[in-house]
């Protein structure tokens, strides 16, 4: 999933100083599975923004709601309504969702209350860890199942390069080094001599490094 | 013989190469870099220049090897892959061969969360490894990355890679050592030897590959100047291994810059006679001054002459 965090409270504040009413909307996907995003960071964010304006006797009116994605057109229409007497609608969503409604409702001035991080998974509660790249040709045959493209901080596909000591990558010694945890599968699947193949040059043509991608499956094209 | 160098000249020949290291300045002046390649010029084989080393932004690696190569020394220029694609890095070996650059170092290069400039976004678009091989097909196959033929003038490297014994797995170091042989490499430069046993297992491991017949290893070693210096890399320089006993030597020592230097003389006499190791790289961190003096006391000087 994508794993979004809040931004700074005082931030979100700063952009919607100007405003007397704002729509704030929360995403029931990803967001909510992160604790982000979601119904209660939802009604959260608009009382915190609501007591700060109060505070400074200069109140906010906010009007909430959670659409069950805001990555899907049909999900967003049912803001039509909401956004007519507002002067801003934040978005909980990732960034697609503010993108989607700014789309929608081009006279509008659609903030982002979020900060997009990564794809990636829990792996604990209250901790999440990004697993992949999302650089469009997929290796995880090659390296055991770990990706190096993102779980390594150079992305080396001939590693581990020479700042792996202990385990850990040469950033931080609370981050694993990726091309050890490939070592180590590697070993136990007894594959060690894959590693010994140079893997040529990578074709980012599919990555972000392309432009922006599209996919389109013809199959499932209505019309 | 595969290339101009002079390095490869004297490494072919048998001989006991020394190479040493100039850190290029963070301004523009060229005036500490003359003074370093004249002091240098007849204690050693070559100079690495490094290539903004831990990410903070100097003179370019090529433009401080040119004042280098016009102060009589011959310069092994680095490349790492952290600051530019393939087709920067491609084009800048055409421009460095062109200005009489005969040596080229293929490194991954040191993130830049170590630098002054943190908040950069980095490259990697390829790897050491790959970067090892472009040069070797540029020079060999008379191609571009790409396949695209190089239709007249290819760059002809002398190709240097590093090794680090120190980093782990450890195991896997000499497989990827040998990695970097098949894709290129003709001499290693490694990182700086503290810990002589542990090299000294790594050479058994090249040995038994018998990877010292493939490849030119020049062992790096590197003068402290005080115990805080070496407690330092001890601590925080990730890859590097520096037992107690040497922090210990400094701190006792009434005079640590002398025995600094005495340490790294009997490192380097010790290096000498490990079967495979054919060179030594001096890498003098902001104490460049001090290298022919190691040179000369190693036993090292006068340098041979090259063909």
């Amino acid at each position: 999933m994508i794993i979004a965090q809040q931004k700074p409270i005082q931030e979100i504040a700063e952009m919607v100083k100007d405003c007397r009413k704002v729509l704030v909307v929360g995403c029931a996907g990803c967001v909510t599975v992160c604790l982000s995003g979601g119904e209660k960071e939802t009604e959260i964010l608009a009382s915190e923004l609501r007591i700060m304006r109060q505070l400074q006797e200069n109140p906010l009116e906010t009007v909430t709601f959670v659409c069950t994605r805001q990555c899907d057109p049909e999900y967003i229409a049912m803001l039509d309504n909401l956004v007519e007497d507002v002067d801003a609608v934040i978005s909980l969503a990732c960034g697609v969702g503010v993108q989607y409604i700014a789309e929608r409702y081009p006279s509008k001035w659609v903030l982002p209350a979020q900060n997009t991080n990564f794809i990636g998974g829990s792996i604990e509660h209250g901790v999440w860890e990004e697993r992949c790249g999302m650089c469009g040709n997929c290796i995880l045959h090659l390296t055991g199942g770990i990706c190096p493209i993102i779980r390594c901080s150079k992305s080396i596909l001939n590693g581990p390069c020479g700042g792996s000591q202990y385990g850990k990558c040469e950033v931080s010694k609370d981050t694993p080094c990726a091309w050890q945890l490939i070592y180590d599968r590697m070993q136990s699947l007894g594959k060690l001599d894959k590693l010994l193949e140079l893997q040529p040059p990578k074709d980012w043509s599919t990555s972000r490094d392309g432009g922006p991608r599209k996919a389109v499956r013809e199959d499932v094209i209505i019309g | 013989m595969k290339t101009e160098s002079k390095l490869e000249s004297i490494l072919n020949k048998g001989e006991f190469a020394v190479t040493a290291e100039i850190g290029p300045p963070k301004h523009s002046s060229p005036e500490a870099i003359k003074h370093h390649a004249e002091m240098m010029r007849d204690y050693v084989d070559a100079t690495n220049i490094t290539d903004c080393q831990t990410a903070i932004v100097r003179m370019s690696s090529i433009a401080a090897g040119l004042h280098v190569m016009k102060n009589g020394i011959e310069p092994i220029i680095q490349m790492t892959c952290r600051d530019r694609n393939r087709i920067a890095m491609q084009s800048d070996l055409l421009g460095a061969y062109s200005l009489g650059v005969r040596n080229v170092l293929c490194l991954s290069g040191d993130h830049q969360k170590f630098g002054n400039h943190p908040t950069a976004k980095n490259v990697y678009d390829i790897d050491s490894m790959q970067l090892i091989n472009m040069v070797r097909r540029m020079r060999d196959d008379k191609v571009f990355l790409c396949g695209e033929e190089i239709k007249q003038a290819e760059p002809r490297f002398f190709i240097g890679a590093v090794a680090n014994p120190f980093a782990d797995p450890f195991e896997f170091r000499v497989v990827r050592l040998e990695k970097k042989i098949n894709a290129g490499a003709e001499f290693i430069q490694t990182q700086c030897i503290f810990d002589m046993e542990r090299f000294e297992r790594f050479m058994e491991m090249v040995r038994q590959r018998g990877l010292h017949e493939r490849v030119h290893i020049l062992a790096g070693v590197t003068p402290l100047k005080s115990w805080r210096a070496a407690k330092y890399m001890q601590t925080s320089v990730s890859g590097m291994i520096v037992p107690d006993e040497i922090v210990e030597r400094l701190k006792k020592a009434e005079d640590p810059k002398k025995e600094g230097i005495e340490i790294c003389i009997e490192q380097i006499k010790h290096i000498r006679n490990i079967p495979g190791v054919h060179g030594v790289h001096i890498m003098a961190i902001a104490w460049e001054e001090i290298v022919p003096e190691i040179v000369q006391r190693a036993g090292l000087y006068p340098r041979p002459k090259a063909e």
